[in-house]
């Protein structure tokens, strides 16, 4: 678990509101191949893989919440909404480490699947009239392909921001001893 | 120490969760003054020229994509607009082509009627090739012994033109469904023919080379030949039943251009076919002999 340190919640703070304003002021009026961006869930499920699922969870709620708040939408919807995205993403690094490159951009894909079905999912309990239509499954998956698209450099932006806060990962610790200069384990041995 | 750990995750989680669906469950319950939408309206009242600030700040940003998207949008546009025109263009084209047909196909209806050429039964075939060479000595029809054609057989043409209505050779070589037609401007083909206007009569044959050009031999000095004079075939002139000619009397061949050597023994007699034969998409072959195509 990512120890909680105050540069930690501040950047994790900043890194929230930053990504709501850029999504509300640029992202979400900019239209390419016939849908919005969404950085919300991306953001979070990056920080979810790069932090834990408690983490994930708790920025997904104050993501979800600062979004709401400020967009003057239904409140606490997107919050449970991204709590859930932040889980799994976290609960994905918890369980399997996955390493592979295109990681991020699984999780991209699948937060904001959970994220936009979640949406809907939500609506309908709640009786809010959004008949499911073709057009609309259609933006849902063109929503999830751009966000996949999109996520491995949003992944590498929000890791640089957090990592002077994130403790040193053992795994990075060894390959950079390694690459530069260190002896190799097997001469070592 | 695990347990531990698994425990406060869930709380957490169950936290959050309860929370958002307290929230949820609040905002519903309260009416439009209530304290949330307070909060909201407050919060939105200090974000709002951040988001102001932010928005103008990332307006080139903005623009930049929207540029983007506009030029990939046109470009679609453009793919599209450029579909339709080519689709309308092949409509264009066959419909062209359609009227072409049509108007050749009208004009060899007129020459049959004017020249009275129903009586020599012709077929009317399609040009399906033509020499490759600037020679132009042969056509390729659709048509062979199946549909009656033989070899000998007179060919007329006309080539889409108001006048360019006549002969245009004889076929050659026959298969079942096709047939080769040798033309007046190949040197192995001479036409027996004559000046309509006052029967001077010679032979007309082709000056190698040149598809706008025949020549009409063996013609006098006593024979009076001017620029513009038709010439036609004269079909069979002997009197001997063994010698016919292929071709029928006054199927018109051209029009004289000019005289070489005019009024001398050496006077040759130029002409120019009707028939522009590097135009000509339909033809008839005249199957029928009437009379050993005596006049």
């Amino acid at each position: 678990m990512t120890p909680i340190t105050p540069q930690f919640v501040l950047r994790l703070c900043a890194l929230g509101v930053f990504i709501v304003l850029i999504q509300v002021a640029a992202v979400s009026q900019v239209q390419i191949f016939g849908t919005n961006a969404d950085l919300l869930p991306l953001c979070v499920g990056a920080v979810g893989l790069l932090c834990g699922s408690m983490t994930g969870a708790v920025f997904g709620f104050g993501v979800g919440l600062f979004a709401d708040t400020a967009l003057v939408q239904t409140m606490g919807l997107s919050s449970l909404v991204y709590v859930a995205a932040g889980y799994v993403a976290g609960r994905l690094r918890e369980l399997r480490d996955p390493q592979a490159a295109i990681v991020p951009m699984v999780v991209g894909a699948l937060s904001t699947a959970i994220a936009t079905l979640g949406f809907g999912l939500m609506n309908f309990m709640l009786g809010i009239d959004a008949p499911v239509s073709f057009l609309l499954l259609r933006q849902i998956l063109a929503t999830i392909i751009l966000n996949a698209l999109i996520a491995l450099p949003v992944y590498a932006l929000v890791r640089r921001w957090l990592l002077p806060a994130l403790p040193e990962d053992p795994r990075r610790r060894r390959r950079r001893a390694y690459t530069t200069g260190g002896l190799s384990p097997l001469s070592r041995a | 120490m695990y347990d531990k750990t698994v425990r406060r995750r869930r709380a957490v989680l169950a936290l959050l969760v309860v929370s958002s669906l307290i929230l949820l469950t609040a905002y519903f319950g309260e009416s439009a003054g209530g304290g949330l939408h307070s909060v909201q309206r407050g919060i939105m009242s200090v974000v709002a020229p951040i988001q102001e600030g932010a928005s103008r700040a990332l307006k080139p940003v903005r623009d930049l994509f929207g540029w983007v998207g506009d030029t990939l949008d046109a470009k679609g546009d453009l793919e599209k607009a450029e579909k339709d025109r080519d689709a309308w263009q092949k409509r264009a084209i066959a419909s062209e082509d359609a009227l072409r047909q049509n108007r050749h196909l009208r004009q060899l209806l007129d020459l049959d009627t004017t020249l009275g050429l129903d009586q020599y039964q012709p077929v009317t075939s399609r040009v399906i090739g033509k020499s490759p060479t600037v020679w132009y000595q042969t056509l390729d029809i659709d048509k062979g012994t199946s549909a009656g054609v033989h070899a000998g057989m007179p060919v007329i043409a006309t080539d889409g033109s108001g006048d360019g209505t006549g002969l245009i050779g004889r076929v050659d070589f026959v298969a079942r469904n096709a047939a080769k037609v040798r033309l007046i401007t190949d040197s192995k083909v001479a036409v027996s023919a004559r000046v309509l206007k006052n029967d001077v009569f010679g032979v007309v044959a082709p000056k190698v080379g040149d598809p706008e050009d025949l020549v009409l031999k063996y013609t006098t000095r006593d024979d009076f030949v001017r620029p513009k004079d038709v010439i036609v075939t004269t079909g069979t002139t002997s009197a001997r039943g063994d010698i016919q000619s292929p071709f029928p009397p006054g199927i018109p061949i051209g029009q004289v251009t000019r005289v070489d050597e005019e009024q001398t023994d050496a006077q040759e007699v130029h002409l120019k076919p009707f028939v522009d034969l590097r135009r000509v998409e339909f033809v008839q072959v005249l199957t029928r002999r009437v009379n050993g195509n005596r006049e």
